[in-house]
């Protein structure tokens, strides 16, 4: 079987397992949503303030929910040792890598989708027609970098006690460029502040560049990092 | 835990069977680093003049350039020994140690940076912090590397702890390029006029430069000096660790046969 073939059906394991558990839907969301209301709180619910950094609040709350994920994916795993397992039984720790990083994909472009229409109803954002193809753009490139970054240390942190602590230390520096890049052009794409649609465009190389970089650097690297 | 590991006897030929982390050659840089030092007080406090526009705060630039130099050095042969040990067969626990060491180092040095920086923009400026491009990278470079701390602290064999330390060192060599790009265009949009514009106003004489060649090789031999030292001092931990098990069974034993 091809390694393509395998992160694939790993991603489809993954996202039957959360079609079915119904954690994420029941907590991770939830979540998600509760941020972007004290978001509001500590903002003091001034609309023109929030509509403002809108872009930015977005991104964070996804960022919080992406270390939820990351977390709720890897315990799957370990819990029952089903990462050893797959390693023993010879499959390729790259394509667990795609696998599951495609998985997380999928999970946090349906929760950026839900954190932007709140934007649009807690914090008056609008949306504007001519900036959709940079909007789409920015969402795929910026969550498949974060989801990168996630699986990558996230298979580091998986396991042994104390580590999950480790993650939001490891995960949030690295993904700090995400968040610059991915809210600038999120601004440019809605118009945030008078933004320009034309300046997006040098934040989504920048963020293509992030995912390419550490996705082929993580499916290198998680080999090593889960072999224990 | 592995009391077999296979590195006990690479261990023991690293310490050389002695107490102490100290050998004749850390001596010498120990002593050229203190004179260095002596100097640089001497020069930096005493002999250098204050700046035309900065003032006596300028006096703080001679640790503040030295110790990110230093930091940058030691980032560098964290990722270097850290290749090394990854792609090298032998894959010695002496390089992995030698990355470990300078990544302490590291992180305490961009603390110092961080903590002078700050004093001098304060007087210089006005301000403790600036969302300068420079300083941006920095603070995340610092944040980065405290991860790569706690991945080593992370337990397991030595070896594990080796190989994942690495693969972190390594990533953190990826990110730097990006975290730099991302800040510096960030603000470049936003930034109109930069209070950094330190390059013109600064009329080095030749006595500052001076210093702050002064500053910089003792800042230098300060490293070497703390590196060799603590590169023994956790070659010594390693060796504890695996003998410590063999003498508690080797006591039990005594114990046993003693009734």
């Amino acid at each position: 079987m091809s390694a393509l073939k395998v992160a694939w059906l790993i991603a489809k394991k993954d996202l039957q397992v959360e079609r079915r558990s119904r954690i994420i839907t029941n907590q991770v969301v939830p979540f998600a949503g509760v941020t972007m209301v004290i978001f509001g709180f500590a903002l003091d619910a001034n609309t023109d303030v929030l509509a403002l950094v809108a872009p930015g609040l977005v991104w964070l709350a996804t960022m919080f929910s992406l270390l939820l994920l990351v977390q709720r994916t890897f315990s799957v795993e370990a819990d029952d040792g089903a990462l050893d397992a797959m390693r023993v039984a010879g499959v390729d720790a790259r394509a667990i890598f795609l696998g599951k990083a495609f998985g997380l994909v999928i999970q946090l472009l349906a929760l950026e989708v839900l954190l932007l229409f709140a934007a649009v109803v807690l914090y008056g954002e609008t949306i504007r027609l001519s900036g959709a193809v940079l909007l789409v753009t920015t969402m795929i490139s910026a969550t498949c970098g974060l989801a990168a970054v996630g699986t990558l240390y996230g298979g580091l942190a998986a396991g042994s006690k104390g580590r999950e602590t480790l993650l939001p230390l490891l995960t949030l520096p690295a993904v700090a460029p995400v968040l610059i890049g991915a809210t600038r052009a999120v601004e440019s794409a809605l118009g945030t502040g008078a933004a320009e649609l034309s300046d997006g465009w040098q934040w989504v190389s920048l963020l293509t560049v992030f995912a390419v970089a550490f996705g082929v650097g993580g499916a290198l690297a998680f080999g090593p990092l889960i072999d224990e | 835990m592995t009391t077999t590991d296979p590195d006990n006897t690479s261990t023991t030929s690293v310490v050389g069977g002695s107490r102490s982390t100290g050998t004749k050659a850390t001596r010498v840089i120990g002593v050229a680093m203190v004179v260095a030092m002596g100097w640089l007080v001497l020069f930096g406090l005493v002999l250098s003049p204050a700046d035309v526009n900065q003032g006596e705060s300028v006096r703080l630039l001679y640790i503040h350039v030295p110790t990110i130099w230093i930091a940058y050095l030691s980032f560098v042969v964290t990722a270097v020994s850290s290749g090394i040990y990854l792609f090298t067969k032998k894959h010695s626990l002496g390089w992995d140690r030698l990355a470990g060491a300078s990544g302490e180092f590291g992180v305490a040095f961009v603390a110092l940076t961080l903590l002078v920086g700050s004093m001098w923009g304060r007087l210089t400026w006005g301000v403790f912090w600036q969302w300068d491009a420079r300083l941006t990278t920095t603070a995340l470079l610092f944040v980065t590397y405290i991860g790569y701390l706690a991945v080593r602290r992370l337990g397991g064999s030595h070896h594990q702890r080796a190989k994942r330390s690495a693969v972190v060192g390594l990533l953190a060599v990826l990110l730097i390029p990006l975290v730099h790009w991302s800040v510096v265009i960030w603000r470049s949009l936003h930034q109109t006029a930069s209070v950094l514009d330190t390059d013109g106003d600064i009329d080095m004489d030749g006595t500052m430069l001076f210093t702050l060649f002064v500053g910089v090789v003792a800042f230098t031999l300060l490293y070497i000096w703390l590196v060799l030292h603590r590169t023994r001092a956790m070659a010594m931990e390693d060796m504890l660790e695996d003998r410590g098990l063999d003498i508690a069974l080797a006591e039990r034993r005594a114990e046993g046969v003693a009734r």
